[in-house]
């Protein structure tokens, strides 16, 4: 349709009305037809250009980070910086293997302590995780839930979280219990509070639509409801697990015989810089891991957005 | 006291606003929808007063009105979307609605918008047989942000297609598109109407699009039906037919703007 119009502008006037009217008439009522065959062709170029855009560009996004590294490899072999201070990239290389293959009294092996951490994260996040997106799906689907579950995740939302590793370590005592509280009700948070957010901004107008469409209740929300949310509770999952990751490195210090956090303990009683850095590092890539895993999922459950970049 | 019968008989006097040309079902017995003393206000205001309107099946009426006069909110009524209304209103046909915007879910492939809430054995290819009709087949599984306007009211049309209905409701569902989309998408709707034969309320603001398309073109005024004119000419209308130029006339008097910047 809107290559006619152009045309109408373009050479409409040089020509004569009656053939140039016909012409165009004609032009828009073969639309569909001319449109079908066009169209997807247009919008196989848009698709894949995303995929193309980042396997052309995204190298760009490594540049700053590995000028950081050479920086700090160059700064701390150099001796500029003490190697107490910070460790240079080849002294933790050797340390990570030494972890790894050395199974010490003080510290155990990396990726034992790795797994402890994972397994942690892992459960907290699911309970967690799990029951916000249902107490949110509740609070965000009627007045009555909103009211009786809202202001208690509100009032959560407030609460200085690591305040409560003392009042947890009463309850829990000092096993696994409490690390996997204190994660879950980080993740649980900012999971909850983007859900509901997200159910309540789906627009009215395709509830309206459902209604005219005579979907029932749970048609609503599988089709309609919970879809529209989903961009809303992606960013939700993306910023619970940076929670999730936060809190337990926080819980991990504390009480623990084992896990990444553990390691970091014993490396400060040890004085042991290089350690602890190493542990950090492998939070890290766990974290990036993690994120760039909800990320995948975006990409292909939000695969019918036409980004800004895009478009 | 509103009541929505869809299997119920409708029996009655025909329209007062005269019953117009060959409807493909006849006769004035065979009412599609009515409403008797149908009001609707919001707080002081009152949006629809006491409005009395039979739409006979297979019948294609044209509504019109300036903006606020409550065009939509009848519509909206008949759709079932307004419960706070009060007086008569039956409808006796499965209803489908296309809206102003296509409201297409971004989420799902056009064919799945198309067979959303379907029920039946194989959505799919009735989804698919419904996009044919009106030349979108091709698209089917594309993701709706990328059709353009005038497609993505035609996968609007499709879905109301597909559920057989026998009131078609259509409110303002031109408005957004260019000159050119609109003259087709005219075509489009005659043709689907005569193949498919539901009665239609087209909701809009442009006479010229009422002349062309219906049985019967209603003037809404401050909540009535303040003029009611049937159009008897075949189809594809001559817009410059002396009948619908004096009708354009005296519409657009109906509606206060100043004849004489018009002809």
């Amino acid at each position: 349709m809107g290559s006619a119009a152009p045309n109408l502008h373009g050479r409409g006037a040089h020509v004569s009305v009656s053939s140039r009217t016909s012409t165009t008439r004609r032009d828009s009522l073969a639309e569909p037809a001319s449109g079908a065959g066009s169209l997807p062709i247009a919008s196989v170029t848009a698709a894949s250009r995303p995929g193309r855009n980042w396997g052309r560009h995204g190298w760009l996004r490594l540049i700053s980070p590995i000028v950081v590294l050479a920086l700090w490899q160059i700064l701390s072999s150099t001796g500029v910086i003490s190697q107490q201070k910070l460790p240079s990239l080849t002294t933790l290389w050797s340390t990570a293997v030494n972890l790894i293959t050395t199974n010490s009294p003080t510290y155990g092996t990396l990726q034992h302590a790795m797994l402890i951490s994972l397994e942690r994260v892992a459960f907290g996040f699911v309970i967690g995780g799990g029951l916000a997106v249902i107490l949110a799906t509740v609070a965000g689907l009627s007045r009555f839930g909103e009211n009786a579950i809202d202001p208690i995740m509100q009032a959560l939302r407030t609460l200085p979280l690591f305040g409560l590793i003392p009042v947890f370590i009463v309850w829990f005592g000092i096993g696994e219990s409490p690390k996997i509280t204190l994660v879950a009700l980080a993740a649980a948070v900012p999971l909850y509070l983007n859900t509901f957010a997200g159910i309540r901004g789906v627009d009215s107008k395709f509830a309206e639509l459902g209604q005219v469409l005579g979907l029932k209740r749970h048609e609503m929300i599988r089709n309609i409801i919970l879809p529209g949310a989903l961009p809303t509770i992606l960013i939700g999952l993306r910023q619970s697990l940076g929670t999730a990751w936060l809190a337990l490195v926080v819980a991990e210090q504390i009480n623990a015989n084992a896990g990444l956090g553990y390691i970091i303990n014993q490396g400060e009683q040890f004085l042991q810089q290089n350690v602890i850095f190493v542990a950090l590092i492998v939070y890290l890539i766990l974290g990036l891991l993690t994120d760039y895993l909800v990320r995948l999922i975006e990409r292909r459950a939000l695969s019918w957005r036409r980004g800004i970049l895009e478009a | 006291m509103a009541t929505r019968d869809p299997g119920g008989l409708a029996t009655g006097p025909g329209s007062p606003g005269s019953p117009g040309s060959s409807g493909p079902a006849g006769g004035a017995t065979q009412v599609a929808a009515r409403t008797r003393g149908l009001t609707r206000s919001f707080g002081e205001h009152v949006v629809l007063d006491h409005l009395d309107l039979e739409i006979r099946r297979g019948e294609f009426v044209a509504m019109i009105g300036r903006s606020g006069t409550g065009k939509s909110t009848l519509l909206r009524a008949l759709a079932g979307l307004d419960r706070d209304v009060s007086g008569e209103l039956t409808v006796n046909a499965p209803t489908a609605v296309v809206f102003q915007e296509p409201r297409l879910l971004p989420w799902k492939k056009v064919w799945n918008n198309v067979a959303l809430g379907l029920r039946a054995a194989d959505p799919r290819t009735i989804a698919r047989t419904a996009l044919d009709e009106v030349g979108l087949a091709a698209r089917a599984d594309a993701w709706p942000l990328t059709l353009s306007g005038g497609e993505a009211q035609r996968a609007a049309l499709a879905r109301a297609l597909v559920r057989d209905p026998g009131l078609l409701l259509l409110d303002e569902p031109f408005s957004a598109l260019d000159a050119l989309t609109r003259i087709s998408m005219h075509g489009l709707v005659l043709s689907l109407w005569e193949r498919h034969e539901p009665a239609v309320l087209l909701v809009t603001h442009d006479v010229d699009e009422a002349l062309a398309l219906a049985d019967r073109v209603l003037v809404l005024s401050d909540g009535k039906i303040d003029h009611s004119a049937s159009i008897t000419l075949d189809r594809p209308r001559d817009r410059d037919h002396p009948d619908l130029v004096a009708l354009r006339i005296r519409l657009l008097t109906e509606l206060g703007v100043a004849t004489q910047d018009v002809s």
